[in-house]
C-alpha cells in the first residue's frame, strides 16, 4: 500500500503548531512539556499495522484530550525499531536518556516490546504496548511502568479458539510457526479448542518466512479438519492465505482462522483471497457510532490507511494517560511513570474506540473482543468494509486470570 | 600487487613508529593514529552517549576480525552473522542460566564462535573467491534457521534480560560507565591482537596467499592450513564482538545470525579500508553512527548502504582511512 | 507393510508433484544466475531483487495500466532485463577487470538499493494479485490430488523456457558465439563480435528470466518487496550444489533440489528450510566443485 508521506508530514508539523498557536502566553510560560515516543516499525513488515498511522492516531489523542489548553505540552518524537530489539532498546535508552521521553507508546514484535519493557521499567517511565503480542508483558516479566493495552496471543486463542467452536467449527488442523510465538500460539488455541469440546487432529510446523505452503495447506486438507488455524503472522501468514484461496480449500467448506491478523492484512490481501478467513480483533472501525466518529477524525491523516486495533490501542492508551497526566499535574506524571501508570489503573477507561475499561492490576487493559468473518467481494459495500461479527467474548472471559500470569506484582 | 586483488594496500612507508608503540608493530603514522583512538576511547565515554559508543565498539571489533580475513587473506565471507550471532547466544546464556561471569560470558562467545569457524571453515575452505561467499551465505543461513528453532535461543524474542554482572565476580558492571571500560580494553585487547596477528610471520604468510596463492603453495606453504587458521582466528574474535555486544544491550536475538549482518560487517569493512588496519574501526563507526542517527528514516537506511555500497565499490575501493592513507602517503 | 507404504505414497506423491513447482523457481532463477555468471564472472545479488521487480512490474502493469497477466508475462521481462541493461552499463561493466568479489558486492549493494525503494513505495505486508481467469477456477485432477491449474502451468512455462534456453545456448550460433566468449573474449572479439554489447545483453537476459519467473511467482506467492531476498540463498545454495558448469546441469539440479525439499516437507517439515543447506555440505564434501561443474 502506498503511503504519502508528505501529507503525514504536513499534518505532523500542523499538530506540533496547535499548541503554540492557541495557548494564552500566561499558560504557555507555565508549561510542562510531556514528552511520547511513538516507537514501531516504519519499514517493515509491520509498518501498515504500526507505523506513521500509530503516531497520527497519538496526534489525535492529543487533540481529543484537550490538554494543551491546561497548559501542558505535549511533544511526539517517532522512530523506527526496524524489528531489531537491539535498535529499539538503544533508541528506548536514548529517548529516555537523552531526550527526556516520559512514555513510549506501540512497540510491534514481541521481543523488540520485551526489550523496551525493560528499559522503562528501569527508567521508571511509562510504557503503553499496543501492537506486542506476548502475554509476559503481563506475566512472567509484568512491570509497573507498563500497561498492555490492546491485544494478547491468550485473547485471540481465546477468542478464535473458542467461539470458532461455538460456531461449529469443532475440528481442527493447525499450520504453525516454527517458533516461540507460533508454538504459544497454537498451545493456547488448542487448549481451548479442546476446553469447548472441540478435537485437535494435527499440525505441521513450517519453517519461518517460508514461500510455498501448499504442501502444510494438502496435509491440512487430508485431515479433514473443519477449520485451519494459521499460527504465523506477517507475509508468512498472507502466503498461506493466498495459497489456500488457490488450492480451494474454502470452497469445500473449511474455515480458515488466521490467529493474529489484522485489518491492513486483509487490505493488502484482497477480499478475493480474504474472504471468509475468521480472525479476532478488539477493534473494527465501523463496529458502532464512537468507532466510526473516531476514524473519521483519523483518517484524513492517515495517508489513505485505516486504523487497526493496533492503532486504536495507540490513541486510547495516550489519551487515558493524558487524563491522568490532567488529573495529576504534568511534573508528577513525569517525575514517576510507575505512579502514573498507578492512576491510570485507578481510573476507568472511557474512549470512542474500546468503550469503558478498566486497567488490572498486573497492567492488562480490558475490553471486548470480537471474532470477525471477512466479508466476500459482494457483501463489501464500500472501501475497508471488510468484517461482519460473529461473536463477541466479553471483557470478563477474554483475558487470562490474574492468577495465571505469574505477575510479581499481585503477590506483593 | 596484482591489478585485480580485492585490497589495494597503499604503499608502504618505511617511516619507524613511535619507540613504544614498535613493539606493537605500529609505524609512525599508524602509532599517531593509535594515540588518538586511544584518547577518544577514554574521552568518548564523557562527551558521547555511553551506551551508543559501546554498541560501536562492538561492531568495530567484528569489522576488524571480519578485515583479517578478507584484508589479509583475501577470502570475503558472507556470513560472518553467525559468529557474532552465535557468540551472542552462548555468552547471554551462559551469563543469564549458567551464572557465569561477564569475562567468562564473553569467552564462551568466542569459543562458540571458533567452534563454528572450525566447522564452517572446514567446509568452505575447500573453495575460493565467490564459491566461498555463497557457501558461508548459505551456511550462515542453516545456522540461523538452527538458531530460530533451538530452544535455548528463545526463538524470536531472542534471549532477554541478561545480567550484566560483575567483572571477576566482584566489581559490578550494572552501570554503564562501568562496563564501558571493559567494553573498550576488549575492543582494544582484540585490536592489538588483530594487529598482531597481521605484523607476526603468519601475517605475512597470509598476505602472501592473497597475493598470489599458486606461488605460496609452489613455496612449500600449507595454504589450506594458513587459511584455516585465520578463519577460525576471525570467526573467534567475531564471536567475542557478539558476546560483548549481548552483555551491553543485556539481549541477543536473531538479528545478529541474520544474513543482513553479514552484508553489514562487509559494508563497514568496505567502506573503512579493506586491508587497513584502522579502516574497518572506521567504517563501522560510520555506519553504526548512520544507522543511529537516520533510523527515523525507516527503508531509506537501506537504500543509503546500499549506495555506499555501490559507490565504494565503483569509485572508492580503498575506503576512507585507504584514501586518507594514500593522500597522506602513509599506512594505516 | 505394503499398505502402509502405499499410505506413504500416496501422501509423498502429491508433495512430490507440489516439489516440483517449487524447482521450477529454483530452476529458472540459478538458469538465469549460471548464465550471468558464465559470460560475466559476476554473481548476480541482485538476482532475487530482480525476482521480485518482475512481480511488481506486472502489479503495476494491472493496477495501473489495466494490462492483464498474458501481456505482463512478456513485458515485464523486457522493461527488467532493460533495467537490467542500463545497470550493466553503467555499473557492472566497471569492474571487469577487478577481482569478482567486487560483482558480488555491487549486486549486493544494488539488491539493498531496490529492495529499499520497493519497500518505500510499497510498504512490506505486499499486494494482491490474481491469477489469470483462464487458469484459475477448480485444480485439476491428477487422479491422487488437486492440483490448481496454474500451479500446473508454471510447472511448464519453467521447463520450456529452461529448454528454450539451453537450445539457444548450445544449438545456435548466437549460443556459439556466447560459448565461445566464455571461453575467451578476446579471441572471439578479434573475429568481430562485438563482445561488450553482447555481454550487456546476455546480462538483461538472465536478469529477464528472473522477472520471468517474478511474474510467474507474483499469483501464488505474496508480492512483496522481500520475496526474493529469502529466495536468493536457497538459489545461491542450489547454484553451488549444482556447480556452475553447465546450463543443464543448474536446471536440473533446480528441479532436483525442489522434489527433495517437497518431500522433507512430509516427513519432517521442520527441516524444509534446512534440508538444502544440508545437501550442500554434504556435495561440498564429496565434490568440492559441485555435481556438474569444472573444478
Amino acid at each position: 500500500m502506498i503511503q504519502d508521506r508528505r501529507s503525514l508530514l504536513k499534518t505532523a508539523a500542523a499538530a506540533s503548531v496547535v499548541p503554540a498557536v492557541g495557548l494564552p502566553a500566561r499558560a504557555r510560560a507555565q508549561s510542562t512539556t510531556i514528552k511520547i515516543g511513538v516507537l514501531n516499525d516504519q519499514s517493515g513488515v509491520y509498518r501498515d499495522i504500526s507505523g506513521p498511522t500509530s503516531t497520527a492516531c497519538v496526534r489525535q489523542a492529543i487533540v481529543d484530550s484537550g490538554i494543551t489548553a491546561k497548559g501542558v505540552n505535549v511533544e511526539v518524537l517517532q522512530a523506527d525499531h526496524q524489528n531489531k530489539p537491539d535498535v529499539g532498546s538503544t533508541i528506548a535508552r536514548q529517548w529516555i536518556d537523552r531526550d527526556g521521553v516520559d512514555v513510549i507508546v506501540d512497540v510491534p514484535n514481541s521481543s523488540v516490546a520485551l526489550a523496551v519493557n525493560g528499559i522503562v521499567r528501569e527508567k521508571n517511565k511509562a510504557y503503553f504496548n499496543s501492537t506486542g503480542a506476548t502475554t509476559d508483558l503481563t506475566g512472567a516479566q509484568c512491570s509497573p511502568n507498563t500497561v498492555h493495552w490492546t491485544y494478547d496471543t491468550y485473547m485471540l486463542a481465546r477468542s478464535t479458539g473458542g467461539a470458532m467452536v461455538k460456531a461449529g467449527g469443532d475440528s481442527w488442523f493447525f499450520i504453525t510457526a516454527d517458533y516461540a510465538f507460533g508454538h504459544a500460539l497454537e498451545r493456547d488455541t488448542s487448549t481451548f479448542v479442546k476446553a469447548a469440546g472441540g478435537k485437535v487432529l494435527g499440525g505441521v510446523k513450517h519453517p519461518l518466512q517460508s514461500t510455498d505452503f501448499s504442501s502444510y495447506l494438502l496435509q491440512a486438507q487430508q485431515s479433514r479438519a473443519k477449520v485451519i488455524g494459521l499460527a504465523n503472522a506477517g507475509t508468512d501468514t498472507i502466503n498461506s492465505v493466498k495459497q489456500a484461496a488457490e488450492f480451494g480449500v474454502t470452497r469445500r467448506g473449511t474455515k480458515i482462522a488466521v490467529l493474529l491478523m489484522f485489518i491492513n492484512d486483509v487490505h493488502s490481501l484482497g477480499l478475493q483471497a480474504a474472504q471468509g478467513l475468521v480472525c479476532t480483533e478488539s477493534f473494527y472501525w465501523d463496529l458502532n457510532d464512537r468507532t466510526r466518529a473516531f476514524t473519521n477524525r483519523v483518517r484524513g491523516s492517515l495517508g489513505g490507511n485505516y486504523p487497526a486495533m493496533s492503532h486504536a490501542g495507540c490513541y486510547a492508551s495516550v489519551l487515558h494517560y493524558l487524563k491522568v497526566v490532567a488529573d495529576m499535574g504534568a511534573a508528577a506524571a513525569k517525575a514517576s511513570g510507575a505512579d502514573a501508570v498507578a492512576r491510570m489503573k485507578a481510573m476507568p477507561t472511557d474512549d470512542d474506540c474500546f468503550g469503558q475499561g478498566s486497567i488490572r492490576a498486573d497492567g492488562r487493559k480490558l475490553h471486548p473482543a470480537y471474532l470477525f468473518e471477512v466479508k466476500t467481494p459482494e457483501e463489501s459495500k464500500g472501501p475497508w468494509d471488510y468484517y461482519k461479527l460473529l461473536q463477541t467474548t466479553s471483557a470478563e472471559e477474554a483475558w487470562r486470570p490474574l492468577s495465571e500470569g505469574g505477575c510479581s506484582l499481585i503477590r506483593t | 600487487m596484482s591489478a585485480d586483488s580485492i585490497t589495494a594496500t597503499p604503499e608502504t612507508s618505511h617511516v619507524r613508529g613511535l619507540p613504544g608503540l614498535q613493539a606493537l608493530g605500529f609505524n609512525r603514522a599508524q602509532s599517531i593514529a593509535f594515540l588518538i583512538l586511544l584518547a577518544f576511547l577514554v574521552v568518548g565515554p564523557f562527551v558521547l552517549y555511553p551506551v551508543f559508543l559501546m554498541k560501536l565498539l562492538c561492531f568495530a571489533l567484528f569489522a576488524c576480525a571480519f578485515n583479517l580475513l578478507i584484508g589479509y587473506v583475501g577470502l570475503l565471507s558472507f556470513g560472518h552473522a553467525m559468529f557474532f550471532g552465535m557468540g551472542g547466544y552462548l555468552a547471554a546464556h551462559s551469563a543469564k542460566v549458567w551464572g557465569f561471569t561477564p569475562e567468562l560470558a564473553i569467552l564462551t562467545g568466542g569459543a562458540i564462535g571458533a567452534l563454528l569457524g572450525v566447522v564452517s571453515g572446514w567446509l568452505a575452505i575447500r573453495r575460493q573467491g565467490i564459491y566461498f561467499a555463497m557457501i558461508t551465505l548459505a551456511l550462515a543461513q542453516m545456522v540461523y534457521f538452527l538458531c530460530l528453532q533451538m530452544r535455548f535461543t528463545g526463538g524470536e524474542d531472542g534471549i532477554q534480560g541478561v545480567p550484566r554482572g560483575h567483572l571477576f565476580g566482584l566489581l559490578d558492571l550494572s552501570a554503564d560507565m562501568s562496563i564501558y571500560w571493559l567494553v573498550a580494553a576488549v575492543f582494544l585487547l582484540g585490536f592489538l591482537l588483530i594487529n598482531r596477528i597481521i605484523h607476526s610471520p603468519f601475517g605475512q604468510v597470509l598476505t602472501a596467499i592473497r597475493e598470489n596463492e599458486p606461488r605460496a603453495i609452489s613455496l612449500g606453504y600449507r595454504v589450506d592450513d594458513y587459511k584455516m587458521l585465520a578463519f577460525v582466528l576471525s570467526a573467534t574474535l567475531a564471536g567475542v564482538a557478539g558476546g560483548t555486544k549481548a552483555l551491553v544491550f543485556g539481549i541477543a536475538t536473531l538479528t545478529d545470525v541474520y544474513w543482513a549482518m553479514s552484508g553489514e560487517v562487509v559494508l563497514m569493512t568496505l567502506l573503512g579500508g579493506l586491508g587497513t588496519v584502522f579502516g574497518p574501526a572506521v567504517g563501522a563507526a560510520v555506519i553504526v553512527t548512520m544507522q543511529n542517527y537516520l533510523a527515523e528514516f525507516g527503508a531509506w537506511v537501506t537504500v543509503i548502504q546500499g549506495a555506499i555500497f555501490v559507490v565504494c565499490v565503483i569509485a572508492f575501493r580503498a575506503g576512507i582511512v585507504g584514501e586518507v592513507a594514500r593522500w597522506l602517503r602513509v599506512r594505516l | 507393510m505394503i499398505e502402509d507404504l502405499l499410505f506413504q505414497l500416496e501422501l509423498g506423491l502429491p508433495q512430490l508433484v507440489l516439489g516440483l513447482v517449487n524447482g521450477a523457481f529454483y530452476a529458472l532463477l540459478s538458469l538465469g544466475l549460471a548464465v550471468i555468471f558464465g559470460m560475466l564472472n559476476v554473481i548476480n545479488f541482485a538476482h532475487g531483487a530482480q525476482f521480485m521487480m518482475g512481480a511488481f512490474v506486472a502489479w503495476m502493469l494491472l493496477a495501473w495500466g489495466g494490462i492483464g497477466y498474458w501481456p505482463a508475462l512478456i513485458i515485464s521481462p523486457l522493461i527488467v532485463g532493460a533495467f537490467g541493461m542500463v545497470l550493466e552499463k553503467l555499473l557492472i561493466s566497471r569492474l571487469y577487470k577487478l577481482d569478482h568479489l567486487y560483482g558480488l558486492l555491487l549486486t549486493f549493494g544494488l539488491a539493498l538499493i531496490i529492495e529499499g525503494v520497493f519497500r518505500n513505495q510499497f510498504g512490506s505486508s505486499g499486494l494482491p494479485y490474481t491469477p489469470p481467469a483462464s487458469l484459475g477456477g477448480a485444480p485439476v485432477d491428477l487422479g491422487f490430488m488437486f492440483l490448481p491449474k496454474y500451479r500446473l502451468w508454471v510447472v511448464v512455462a519453467s521447463l520450456v523456457l529452461c529448454l528454450g534456453t539451453w537450445l539457444v545456448i548450445e544449438k545456435t550460433r548466437l549460443g556459439a558465439y556466447l560459448r565461445a566468449a566464455t571461453e575467451n573474449a578476446a579471441l572471439v572479439q578479434a573475429f568481430g563480435v562485438n563482445v561488450p554489447r553482447m555481454v550487456t545483453l546476455t546480462y538483461a537476459a538472465g536478469v529477464a528470466l528472473a522477472a520471468f519467473a517474478g511474474v510467474l511467482a507474483a499469483p501464488i506467492y505474496s508480492v512483496n518487496p522481500q520475496m526474493g531476498s529469502s529466495l536468493i540463498i536457497t538459489v545461491f545454495a542450489v547454484v553451488v550444489i549444482g556447480g556452475m558448469g553447465s546450463i543443464l546441469g543448474s536446471v536440473i539440479t533446480g528441479f532436483g533440489l525442489g522434489l527433495v525439499e517437497g518431500l522433507t516437507k512430509v516427513f519432517y517439515p521442520e527441516a524444509s528450510s534446512t534440508v538444502i543447506f544440508v545437501i550442500m555440505a554434504i556435495v561440498l564434501l564429496a565434490r568440492p566443485a559441485g555435481l556438474f561443474g569444472r573444478a
